[in-house]
């Protein structure tokens, strides 16, 4: 519409800068201050410290493995899913988000029961005489709750990003004489990279920073870097130390965001 | 065969995908307290469960806030979105640019960073700092469902109101507004849907004493979760289930397409 | 005539239990320029598609250079297709869209630049090497479609409605570059269109094709001038389809009026339909005519007039450089040589014509 108007943003850009921009920056100075005040890097460095850097790396580790399980399993599924051409795309993302009105935690959780000694998966493992699996409190437990919470992250911009390609450009790979192994890597692999980086995005920041499935599936014992900054926060009130924790956690965050706008200038892999 | 293999594939997923929800919605009948053990088929808990007043409070809690910030989220995402269709290229970028951090950041750092932000400024911890968040994260999701659907618009359509002698207001409402709606409505039911599943954010902006039924689960965890909550999920799920099948296989919606030349 | 080199035997397709084409028997020469002309929905780029290999026929056979390759798969086939809206890879440069098939056949990369350089001569975008599609114009674009074809060395190139999305002007351009291509090049090409002037431009041979039967298969002229059945002469260009009687050979009752013409072989008083093109009615004064009319409207179309005549309870479309006002009592002409005779269709749906070309 026409440019006078612009002035109608002006709701939207105060809300940003007050409930966007400032909170950002008040971790900023949170995190590079000491308890008086004064400037301190202390903050940062403390996740140099043992048990930090052990729980760092660990997040690391466990929301790797997590986004790799998640490409691994969404891109066939996406591929599918695209081809079929059902035409209705939002009943595709509806499948996905539907979960998401039965709580999260009661999902998660539900896992425990579907896990246990006794529980459900074991009952039918035994059932067809296969060894039990005894994942519960364990880092396995908690990359299974990292890919099962966030899978249709994975799923969604890597489907958008799949049927947004021509039928007719794939044919004419075929056509100039591609076989399907080709078609594949030279063509519809490099077309959905938007889909793949948003998706990447979507599943690897939540899954580094997460707490609560680590608390809900690890049991007491795995500390994730996101467990101690809740309790920084919520125990020991420390914000100091948090606030600094998690600018080292914004670090990887604002590396993912650039990468992510690099490769996805148009948007093209978002989620909806 | 190959079909036969896809399907399996898409099954199994959906597998993964349901299988927590199915277990909640058996352990809500199950007459035993504990998670573990089966001990019979019981209507108990959905009948305690109306009975129950905290989980009740939670509930309503949990619904004024996801319906408030998704309402107030979608008026000012919408506008937010009229105005940018009228920038430039880069001032819309940067805009774009500020909304999707929300979005990519971590929820446990938004949630940290607008609890800092309320303790600053002296905000009282309650429902009103539940909402500002709640709002401030469903923002991106409604304008990054209606900015499609404004790119899709037609501006002459607007201008061909304007000509026919509407005034800007009633050319808006009566020809550009019926276009974008249904961008403006997935938003405000994404927004919705995000409000009501959220803990992270919420966790860090409550004050003591008001609970929403995530923050509510969550303390709970520890102590062994009521099963009124599984109950309450289920009626819950199975609600929005029913809407859902109700909204998308309505006979009008069938829409029938020939690939021919 | 040259060398047969494909031929569409028999072939039916439906989808969704819709017939889209409906034993349709095709030949196609070497070094033809074959244009399949017809409506939306005709069966034309389903032929198309069958002969590229991206749809199967439900029955009948596609031969090409004796061979059966009904079953081969797109990227076995000596055919290259330029599709509709160009599908170039977009995330390539022009120089690797163009290498695309050649780097897939592991040509040297010595002869693979050769080529590039010698496809974007052809299609006169000299320098674009290094450009990304999207920088491109829908006319440019379209000319690197055609380049990453032919780099192929393909024996026929299939061209799906190839100009449909650029302007007129640019339209008209690209047929001419198209032809000369062609020439250049020495092989076949088989072009979709529902374009009447395209085809007629263009093509060495129009095929006619209407709901999945073929019409006419003939050379521009002996399409345009004379149309064999009702839905041709309507479809290529105007024309004034009138309800007839043959009395005899050589003489036609139009209108209840006789008219000389040179077609024999309809039998007496036989009903027929006769096709007259509104450039071959000849206006005259009223006493001079056959029959005689009055203008009814008359519009100045830069080249000629275009007018219509009432004229024994038919309105004749007349094409003329002469202008005759509205109101004006006139007489009608048509020299015998420009009456065409159709016999007229048995059913509402025109029966499939069978002939070799």
């Amino acid at each position: 519409m026409t440019s006078k108007n612009k002035w109608l943003s002006t709701p939207y850009l105060l809300w940003s800068i007050v409930f966007i921009i400032i909170p950002l920056c008040m971790i900023i100075y949170y995190g590079l201050t000491d308890k008086t005040g004064a400037f301190t890097l202390d903050n940062i460095t403390a996740i140099t410290t043992m048990e930090h850097a052990k729980a760092l790396r660990l997040s690391m580790v466990l929301s790797l493995i997590s986004t790799l399980i998640c490409f691994l399993l969404a891109y066939p599924l996406a591929m599918i899913l695209a081809n079929m051409k059902v035409g209705q795309h939002s009943f595709i993302i509806l499948i996905f988000i539907l979960p998401m009105w039965m709580n999260f935690l009661l999902r998660t959780l539900a896992w425990q029961t579907l896990l246990e000694k006794s529980g459900v998966i074991n009952s039918v493992l035994s059932f067809f005489h296969l060894p039990n699996i005894n994942i519960i409190n364990t880092p396995y437990a908690i990359v299974l709750g990292m890919v099962y919470n966030f899978l249709p992250f994975m799923v969604l911009p890597l489907y958008n990003a799949l049927s947004k390609i021509d039928d007719n450009v794939i044919n004419a790979a075929h056509d100039l004489g591609a076989n399907g192994i080709h078609t594949f890597f030279r063509i519809i692999l490099p077309l959905s990279v938007p889909g793949i980086i948003s998706g990447i995005t979507m599943v690897f920041v939540p899954a580094l920073t997460t707490f609560v499935i680590s608390t809900l599936l690890g049991g007491s014992k795995i500390l994730l870097i996101g467990n101690i900054i809740e309790q920084e926060f919520t125990q020991t009130s420390n914000w100091n130390l948090g606030s600094g924790l998690s600018v080292v956690l914004m670090f990887f965050i604002i590396l993912n965001m650039i990468i992510s706008t690099v490769f996805d200038k148009d948007g093209e892999g978002s989620m909806l | 065969m190959k079909n036969a293999a896809k399907k399996i594939y898409i099954a199994l997923i959906f597998i993964f995908l349901y299988a927590p929800i199915a277990t909640l919605m058996v352990l809500s009948f199950n007459a035993s307290k504990t998670r573990a053990k089966w001990g019979g088929f019981t209507f108990r808990w959905y009948a305690s469960l109306f009975k129950n007043e905290v989980i009740l409070k939670a509930l309503s809690n949990t619904l004024i806030i996801a319906f408030c910030s998704a309402l107030i989220a979608t008026v000012i995402g919408t506008i937010a979105c009229i105005a940018m269709s009228g920038m430039h290229r880069r001032t819309k970028a940067v805009i774009l640019g500020i909304t999707n951090i929300p979005m990519l950041n971590a929820d446990i750092v938004t949630g940290i960073s607008l609890m800092l932000l309320f303790i600053s400024f002296g905000f009282r911890f309650g429902m009103g700092t539940i909402l500002l968040a709640h709002i401030s994260f469903n923002i991106p999701y409604v304008i990054l469902s209606v900015m499609p659907r404004m790119k899709q618009l037609n501006p002459s359509t607007y201008e061909a109101a304007l000509d026919l002698g509407a005034s800007e207001l009633t050319a808006f409402f009566q020809v550009v507004f019926p276009d974008l709606f249904p961008g403006v409505l997935s938003g405000f039911l994404m927004a919705f849907t995000m409000s009501l599943d959220d803990f992270i954010i919420t966790h860090f902006t409550k004050g003591a004493g008001v609970d929403t039924l995530s923050t509510k689960i969550y303390t709970e965890v520890k102590k062994g979760i009521k099963p009124e909550m599984y109950a309450l999920s289920t009626l819950i799920f199975v609600t929005v289930l029913t809407l859902l099948f109700l909204v998308n296989f309505s006979p009008t919606k069938k829409s029938n397409q020939t690939g021919i030349d | 005539m040259s060398k047969e080199l494909i031929h569409l035997s028999d072939i039916s397709k439906s989808f969704d239990g819709q017939m889209v084409l409906d034993e349709l028997d095709l030949k196609i020469h070497e070094n033809e320029f074959v244009t399949l002309l017809g409506p939306s929905g005709c069966g034309k780029t389903t032929t198309l598609r069958i002969l590229g290999g991206f749809t199967l026929p439900d029955t009948g056979k596609v031969f090409f250079d004796g061979h059966d390759i009904t079953r081969v798969p797109p990227n076995k086939r000596a055919l290259n297709t330029v599709f509709q809206k160009y599908a170039l890879f977009t995330h390539m440069t022009i120089a690797e869209n163009i290498a695309f098939g050649l780097k897939i056949k592991k040509k040297s990369k010595k002869y693979i630049d050769d080529k590039i350089h010698y496809a974007l001569k052809l299609v006169n975008l000299d320098g674009y090497e290094k450009r990304m599609p999207d920088s491109l114009s829908g006319g440019q674009q379209q000319r690197i479609a055609i380049a990453r074809a032919i780099v192929n060395e393909p024996k026929v190139l299939l061209l799906d409605e190839p100009l449909g999305a650029l302007d007129l002007k640019l339209r008209q351009e690209m047929q001419y570059e198209l032809i000369r291509m062609k020439n250049e090049l020495g092989i076949t090409f088989v072009y979709v269109t529902h374009d009447q002037e395209e085809a007629l431009t263009m093509s060495d041979t129009i095929v006619v094709m209407n709901q999945g039967y073929i019409q006419q298969i003939g050379s521009p002229e002996s399409i345009y001038n004379e149309p064999e059945n009702a839905f041709v002469a309507d479809f290529i260009g105007d024309s004034n389809i009138i309800p007839a009687t043959m009395i005899e050979d050589k003489l036609v009752s139009i209108l209840d009026t006789r008219f000389a013409c040179v077609d024999t072989g309809f039998g007496h008083n036989t009903p027929v339909d006769v096709v007259i093109r509104p450039e071959d009615v000849e206006l005259t004064a009223p006493s001079e005519g056959i029959i005689q009319g009055v203008v009814t409207h008359l519009i100045f179309k830069g080249v000629h007039y275009e007018m219509e005549v009432m004229a024994n309870g038919f309105e004749w479309l007349v094409q003329s450089t002469t202008m005759y006002p509205v109101g004006q009592k006139v007489g009608i002409k048509v020299d015998p040589f420009n009456i065409q005779i159709m016999n007229k269709p048995e059913s509402e749906d025109e029966e499939a014509v069978a002939i070799d070309i």
